[in-house]
């Protein structure tokens, strides 16, 4: 067996879901190269080389590869394919834009989102927002999967591995980066997350979703949404968690005013523990959480804060 | 410019799937289908384009047995013009849908694919992308804007660290995401004009499309359950719970 690894990162840093994907390589193999393809990616190369248990770091930097176009993208992981068995990349919205392209002109179906490897052809993926779990084995000779960060543990750091240097960046000139809008926060990233205070529908406006931020503070937690809150403009888009959103595991999943709809709890339910805080008792959220409290979010918020604030551990 | 609008017969979002007693999948017998929810939006979006001018025609485009014909109809009640059936039982895998779909590009000459971002049964995310691959096209995935000036199509994407803005030349794979429109709902008259619609139907032999699986589901089981935990009643009992009990704080 040996894995290609597609490392996201941003150029200068590697993102966080590279290491899970790690993990979930080193469960098909012990030969495991890292990709990272960007333009002036040296840094995040670097990073990459100190992943603990990885063969090489495999460093494309080309200005046509900078923003992670699939277009230009796809062509290089091609090339790449033929000396693996398995290419791997994490089920974010980067990694699902990219590799079914990649799975496409490699004649190959795709495996996405898993979350458990039986062997080196079977693996485990949630099917119906989670609903059902399928466990499939694939017939093709290559095998492309994305990875369900979640399930599989970060690999550790520690490691010095050699970085080479790889060609084949070209520019497939069918799209160009026009510019983002990314949501800056000093809070933790949602995925990677320990503590998560989620906000629904019932916060009723933007302003009072501030309340749970202030929560959050206090908790160092990140703060996710419900669609609805998405919709209706509370929070940015980044911040929703279910079935289209993000999928989280953290230790506490704090929802309050979330009423528990299978695509809302199919991005939450593995959390460790789940708090439901809804003034409806009879809200489905109630039956996946450990610690239920049927009351007014806008009493307990604040008694909440004070509660924390009052025997600060 | 002619917009091809690929459609998915799916069971409808609001049902609550059960898994088959054999664990060979999850039960279908007697169940409310309806289209998937992502394919409403891009049937929406295609029919907002060509009430806008940007597009003058629009093709919905099903893979699957004989009842999709009731998705593309309700494709048709929404506004669309005419419908195209690739008739084959059971529905097959992502790449070799989107090689059919492929195989229609290439008849229709679309200058905008339109699809759902993914569709809620096999939750895969892998249709749209695989078809611009195997066209060689631009692909806008998990858009929330789009608008067409020209021979670019300029989209938003939803990407985990907030909004991404593409220039995508055309013509173009888009997947819509659930913030690009409100899909509308088909009157009674136009559900009663869409019968008279027409309605062609192909299969993967005319097409030349091998539609063989790639990948062997095994067992489908029910995933690992959640219980129903306690009830507090004031937020000292929370904090009190969740530093001392789960420890988690
Ligand atoms: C294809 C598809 C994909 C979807 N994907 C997702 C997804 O990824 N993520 C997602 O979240 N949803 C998703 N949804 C939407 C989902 O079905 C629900 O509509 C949504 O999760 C509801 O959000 P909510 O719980 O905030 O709102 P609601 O269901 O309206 O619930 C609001 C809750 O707040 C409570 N409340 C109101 N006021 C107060 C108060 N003052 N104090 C305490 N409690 C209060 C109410 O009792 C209620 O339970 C999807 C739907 C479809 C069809």
């Amino acid at each position: 067996m040996s894995i290609l690894v597609i490392g996201e990162h941003d150029n200068a840093a590697l993102r966080p879901s590279t290491l899970n994907v790690v993990t979930a390589a080193k469960a098909l193999g012990s030969d495991i190269d890292v990709l990272i393809a960007g333009s002036d990616c040296q840094g995040a190369a670097d990073e990459a080389a100190t992943i603990a248990g990885i063969t090489r770091v495999l460093k494309a930097d080309d200005a046509a590869l900078s923003d992670g176009l699939a277009e230009n993208m796809a062509p290089l992981v091609q090339s790449l394919a033929e000396n693996y068995s398995h290419v791997l990349a994490p089920a974010t919205t980067y990694g699902k834009n990219l590799l079914p392209r990649a799975a496409a002109i490699l004649d190959v179906q795709q495996i996405s989102d898993i979350s458990g490897i039986e062997s080196e052809d079977t693996f485990v993926r949630p099917i119906y927002a989670g609903n059902a779990m399928a466990t499939v084995r694939s017939n093709d000779a290559l095998k492309l999967i994305t990875v369900r960060t979640t399930s599989f543990e970060a690999a550790e750091f520690g490691g010095a591995a050699p970085v080479e240097d790889v060609s084949g960046g070209t520019n497939a000139q069918l799209s160009t980066f026009a510019g983002e809008e990314l949501t800056r926060s000093e809070r933790p990233e949602l995925t990677t997350a320990d503590i998560i205070v989620s906000g629904g529908r019932g916060m009723q406006s933007s302003e009072n979703f501030a309340m749970l931020e202030t929560l959050a503070d206090k908790l160092g937690a990140a703060v996710g949404a419900s669609r609805a809150a998405v919709d209706a403009g509370y929070v940015p888009n980044d911040y929703q968690v279910g079935q289209t959103g993000k999928v989280v595991a953290p230790d506490v999943y704090i929802a309050v005013g979330i009423s528990g709809a299978i695509q809302h709890l199919a991005g939450m339910k593995d959390s460790k523990i789940i708090v439901a805080i809804n003034k409806d008792e009879e809200a489905p959220i109630f039956q996946v959480a450990d610690y239920g409290w049927v009351t007014d979010l806008f009493e307990a918020i604040p008694q909440l804060e004070a509660s924390l604030g009052a025997d600060a551990s | 410019m002619k917009v091809l609008v690929p459609i998915k017969r799916v069971i409808d979002a609001n049902i609550k799937v059960r898994v088959k007693a054999d664990n060979s999948g999850v039960e279908l017998n007697n169940v409310k289908m309806a289209m998937n929810p992502f394919c409403e939006i891009a049937v929406e979006e295609a029919i907002r384009m060509r009430e806008a001018g940007s597009a003058d025609e629009v093709i919905v485009v099903a893979v699957g047995p004989s009842q999709s014909q009731e998705t593309l109809r309700t494709g048709l009640a929404m506004g669309a013009d005419r419908a195209i059936l690739i008739e084959t039982d059971p529905i097959p895998e992502p790449l070799a849908i989107a090689k059919l779909l492929k195989a229609v590009a290439e008849k229709e000459d679309p200058g905008m694919i339109i699809l759902g971002k993914q569709a809620i049964d096999g939750d895969n995310n892998q249709t749209g992308q695989m078809l611009a691959g195997l066209l060689n096209w631009s692909i806008g995935s998990f858009v929330s804007k789009l608008s067409v000036e020209g021979s670019t199509v300029k989209v938003t994407r939803e990407v985990d660290g907030g909004l991404e803005n593409i220039d995508l030349a055309a013509p173009a794979v888009i997947t819509v995401d659930l913030r690009l429109n409100e899909p509308r709902y088909a009157s009674l008259p136009n559900i009663m004009k869409a019968k008279k619609k027409p309605l062609d139907t192909h299969t993967p032999e005319e097409l030349g499309i091998d539609v063989s699986p790639r990948l062997e589901v095994l067992q489908v089981l029910e995933p690992p359950g959640r219980t129903a935990g306690v009830r507090v009643n004031s937020a000292d009992e929370l904090v009190e719970k969740l530093r001392n009990e789960a420890k988690v704080i």
